[in-house]
C-alpha cells in the first residue's frame, strides 16, 4: 500500500491530530504496564528471620511504563498509521509467504533429509551439537506422531506424553528385570502406548473436541501420579537408573568388555560412536515415522480421518464407522509416542517422572501446531525452531522458558495457521494438482 | 460421622475456592468456545499480588484486620483484571475467526509465560503468611473428636455465595450480562444488533480474572503458602471442574467445583491422599462417559 492511499483513508478525520493520539494511546498503555507490573515487579517478597519482608524495587515499574509507553508511541506514529490496514496487510504478507513456500516445498524436504544425514560428518559438530541433534529428532518423532491424531483426525490429545512415558516406562522396566534388549523391546514398547491408547480412548472417544481434551489431559496426569507414587514398581520420584544402552547387532558401545563395537571393527574407542549410533537409530525411527503415517494418510483410513476432521456428521452418513476412525488415530498416534518413549529411555539412562509432565505434552501439540496442522514438513521445522532455539538460549537459564513462551504466543499469532499452511491433498480431481490453502482446512472439533 | 462431617466442611471449602476458578474457564469458553490456559495463572497472580499488598497494608501500619483485607481485595482485583484483560488483547484477539487451535496454543504460551514472569520476579521459593484470621467454632463434640468450623473457612463459604448472586446477577438482568449471553449465542448476530463484541469479550475476561484473584486472595488466607506453580494444579483442576459441571453453565461450574473439593478431601481422608488427583479424574471421566456434556450442561445438538 503505498503512502499516498493512506493519507487518503485517513483524511475524513481531519481534526485528529496523529501525534496527541498517539501520545494519549501511549499514555494509556504506560498506565497499563505500570499497573501490571507494580505488585510482581515493583515489589519483591524476601525470606527474612520473622516472616516475609518487602523489598521495593519501584523503579522497575518506571521502566516498564517508560519502554511500553515510548515502545507504542513509536509503534502508532510509524508503523500502524491505519489500525484497519493492519490485518489486511498482514495476511496479505502470509498469503504472499506461503505462496513463496509452496515451490520452496519441493525442495526442503529432500535438503532436510540430506542435511539430516550429513550432519554428523560436518566438522563443527561436536558433543554437545550431536546431543542437540538427538533431541530435535526425537521431538520431530513425536510431533509426526502425534500430528496423526491432532493434524489428520483432528483429536484434541493434550496427554501425549502419556504414551511417551508408557513406552519408557515399557523399556526401562523391561530391560532392567527381565533383561530384555532395545530392539526386542522397541516394538513392545509401541505396541503397548498403542493398547494404552486404545483403553484410554474407547470409552472418551464419542466425546466432542474439548472434552475429549480435557480427559486426555487428566490421563496424562494420572500416569505420571502413578509412575510417581507406585513406588515398588516404577521407583516413585527416584525413577529407573541404569537402562542399558542399545546394541549395534550384539556389539557394545563401551570402552572395555567382551563384545564392543570398537574392537570388532578394529578401529580406537571413542564416545562419539554411541551418540552417532543413537543419532542414525532416530533419524531411522522418525523417518519410519514419517513414511508409516505418509502413507496411511493416502489410505482409505486416513480418508476417514481427514474426513471425520472436516465433517463428522457427513462421514456417519456415507457410513465411516466414527468411533473405530478415531480410535485407530489414536492407537497409532500413541504407537510412535511409545517408540519415542523407549528411544529417551535408553539414550537417557535413567527415567523419573520429572520428563513426562503437561509441558511435554504441550511443547509437543505446540510444534505439531506451529508447524501447520497436518503439515510433516513443517513440524520438522517447527521442531527444529523450537528445540534448537530452546537449547541455544540456554545461557540465559531462567529466561529461557519466560522466551519460550513468548515464542509460542509470538509465531501463533503471526502466523496462526501455523509455518507452512500449504498442503498437498491425498486426492486430485482431474489433472490439475494444486496445494490447499490451510484456511480451507477445517476445525476438525471432533 | 465426626469425621466426616469436618471432612465435609474442609471439602465445601476447597470446593468454593475451585468454584471461583472455574467460572473464569466456563465463562470464557461459552462466549469463545476456547479453553483459557494461563486462567489458572491469573489466579496464581492474584495470589501474589493480595499476599503483597497485604504485607504493604501492614507495613503502612494498618492493622484493622477487615479494612486491611478489604483493601487487599480490591487491589488485587484491579490489578489482576488488568493482567485478564491484557492477556486476552496480547494473545487472544489477534486470533478471533482464526481456528481453533490457535488461540490454545497461545494460551498455553501465555500460561508459561507468566509462571516464569512470577518465577523469576518473586524468585522460586515458596511464601508463606502466618494465620491472619484465626478462631473458629464448635459445632460438636464427640468422645473426645471435635467438629470444627473456623472462621477463615465460614469467611470463604459466605465471600463465595455473595460473589455467586452477584454474579448471577450481571449475567441474568444487566446490559453487560444480556450483551454477554447475546455474543455467546452467535457473535456475528450480536455485532450486528449493535453489539459490542470485542468489548464485551474482554469485560468477561476482565470478571473472570477479578473472581480468581477473589480465589488467589482466599487461598492465602486459607492455605498461608503459595508458589509460582499453584496456577498449574489448580487451573487443571478449575478446568476439570468446569467440564464436570458442563462447560459454559455457571452454575455448573460451582457445582463441579464443590464436587472436586469434595472428592479430593473425602479421597484424601479415606484412602491416599497420593492418589486425590487420580481420583477426581477419574470421577470426571466416568462422568463424562455417561453425561457427555456435563452435569448440567446442555447436550449439543450438531444440526447439517
Amino acid at each position: 500500500m503505498s503512502e499516498t492511499t493512506r493519507a487518503g483513508a485517513a483524511a475524513p478525520s481531519p481534526v485528529r491530530n496523529p501525534v496527541v493520539e498517539a501520545l494519549k494511546e501511549a499514555l494509556m498503555a504506560g498506565l497499563l504496564a505500570a499497573t501490571l507490573a507494580s505488585f510482581i515487579l515493583g515489589v519483591k517478597t524476601v525470606d527474612a528471620p520473622g516472616g516475609l519482608q518487602l523489598e521495593y524495587r519501584w523503579h522497575w515499574v518506571l521502566i516498564a511504563f517508560g519502554v511500553v509507553a515510548v515502545g507504542r508511541f513509536l509503534l502508532r506514529l510509524l508503523w500502524w498509521r491505519r489500525d484497519a490496514a493492519l490485518p489486511g496487510a498482514a495476511a496479505a504478507i502470509g498469503r504472499s509467504a506461503g505462496q513463496l513456500a509452496q515451490p520452496l516445498g519441493k525442495f526442503a524436504g529432500p535438503a532436510l533429509l540430506a542435511a539430516a544425514f550429513l550432519l554428523p560428518f560436518m566438522p563443527f559438530i561436536g558433543r554437545y551439537e550431536m546431543d542437540i541433534a538427538i533431541l530435535v529428532l526425537t521431538y520431530v518423532l513425536l510431533g509426526w506422531g502425534l500430528n496423526v491424531v491432532v493434524g489428520y483426525a483432528g483429536l484434541l490429545d493434550l496427554g501425549y506424553v502419556a504414551f511417551y512415558a508408557v513406552g519408557a516406562y515399557a523399556y526401562a522396566l523391561l530391560a532392567t528385570h527381565f533383561g530384555l534388549g532395545f530392539w526386542t523391546v522397541l516394538p513392545l514398547a509401541g505396541i503397548l502406548a498403542a493398547i494404552w491408547g486404545m483403553i484410554l480412548g474407547f470409552p472418551v472417544l464419542r466425546l466432542r473436541g474439548d472434552y475429549l481434551a480435557i480427559v486426555t489431559l487428566a490421563f496424562g496426569e494420572i500416569i505420571r501420579v502413578v509412575l510417581l507414587n507406585w513406588q515398588e514398581v516404577t521407583g516413585g520420584p527416584d525413577g529407573i537408573s541404569g537402562i542399558p544402552r542399545p546394541t549395534f547387532f550384539g556389539l557394545e558401545f563401551k570402552r572395555f568388555g567382551e563384545n564392543t563395537f570398537h574392537q570388532f571393527f578394529g578401529i580406537e574407542f571413542s564416545p562419539m560412536h554411541r551418540l552417532y549410533f543413537l543419532y542414525f537409530i532416530i533419524l531411522v525411527l522418525a523417518l519410519i515415522t514419517y513414511m508409516v503415517t505418509n502413507r496411511l494418510r493416502r489410505l482409505p483410513v486416513g480418508r476417514a480421518w481427514e474426513a471425520m476432521r472436516e465433517d463428522e456428521i457427513a462421514c456417519r452418513s456415507l457410513g465411516i464407522n466414527p468411533t473405530n476412525t478415531k480410535l485407530t488415530a489414536f492407537a497409532i498416534g500413541a504407537f510412535f509416542g511409545g517408540l519415542g518413549g523407549s528411544f529417551f529411555a535408553t539414550r537417557q539412562g535413567f527415567i523419573s517422572p520429572e520428563s513426562f509432565t503437561f509441558i511435554e505434552s504441550a511443547i509437543i501439540l505446540a510444534i505439531v501446531v506451529l508447524g501447520g496442522l497436518g503439515s510433516q514438513i513443517g513440524v520438522a521445522i517447527a521442531a527444529i525452531v523450537m528445540i534448537g532455539g530452546f537449547e541455544v538460549f540456554r545461557g540465559l537459564e531462567e529466561y529461557r522458558m519466560l522466551l519460550f513462551g513468548l515464542l509460542m504466543v509470538v509465531i501463533m499469532v503471526w502466523r496462526p495457521r501455523g509455518l507452512v499452511s500449504h498442503r498437498m491433498p491425498t486426492i486430485f480431481l482431474g489433472k490439475e494438482r494444486k496445494a490447499v490453502s490451510a484456511e480451507m482446512v477445517g476445525e476438525g472439533s471432533g | 460421622m465426626e469425621y466426616f462431617l469436618q471432612q465435609l466442611i474442609n471439602g465445601l471449602t476447597l470446593g468454593s475456592i475451585y468454584g471461583l476458578i472455574a467460572i473464569g474457564y466456563t465463562m470464557v469458553y461459552g462466549i469463545i468456545g476456547m479453553i483459557n490456559f494461563a486462567h489458572g495463572d491469573i489466579f496464581m497472580i492474584g495470589a501474589f499480588v493480595s499476599l503483597i499488598v497485604f504485607l504493604i497494608v501492614i507495613g503502612l501500619g494498618v492493622t484493622w484486620i477487615p479494612l486491611v483485607l478489604l483493601i487487599v481485595l480490591l487491589v488485587a482485583m484491579l490489578v489482576t483484571s488488568a493482567y485478564g484483560w491484557t492477556v486476552e488483547r496480547l494473545a487472544y484477539r489477534p486470533l478471533r475467526g482464526s481456528f481453533r487451535l490457535a488461540p490454545l496454543i497461545t494460551a498455553i504460551g501465555m500460561s508459561i509465560f507468566l509462571q516464569n514472569y512470577v518465577q523469576i520476579a518473586q524468585g522460586a521459593r515458596v511464601k508463606s503468611l502466618p494465620p491472619v484470621i484465626t478462631g473458629g467454632y464448635t459445632l460438636m463434640e464427640v468422645d473426645g473428636f471435635t467438629v470444627q468450623i473456623s472462621n477463615i473457612q465460614i469467611i470463604i463459604m459466605i465471600v463465595t455465595v455473595v460473589l455467586m448472586a452477584i454474579f448471577a446477577y450481571i449475567i441474568a438482568r444487566t446490559p453487560l450480562g444480556r450483551a454477554q449471553r447475546a455474543t455467546e449465542q452467535d457473535a456475528v448476530m450480536a455485532s450486528l444488533l449493535g453489539i459490542n463484541v470485542d468489548r464485551t469479550i474482554s469485560l468477561t475476561f476482565v470478571i473472570g480474572a477479578a473472581l480468581a484473584s477473589v480465589a488467589g486472595l482466599m487461598f492465602v488466607l486459607y492455605y498461608g503458602v503459595i508458589d509460582f506453580y499453584i496456577g498449574f494444579i489448580a487451573g487443571i483442576k478449575a478446568f476439570t471442574a468446569a467440564v464436570l459441571g458442563g462447560i459454559g453453565s455457571l452454575p455448573g461450574a460451582m457445582l463441579g467445583g464443590l464436587i472436586i473439593g469434595l472428592i479430593e478431601t473425602f479421597w484424601s481422608a479415606y484412602f491416599s491422599i497420593e492418589y486425590k488427583d487420580v481420583a477426581a479424574f477419574s470421577i470426571l471421566a466416568i462422568v463424562l462417559i455417561f453425561l457427555p456434556s456435563g452435569l448440567l450442561g446442555k447436550p449439543s445438538v450438531e444440526k447439517v
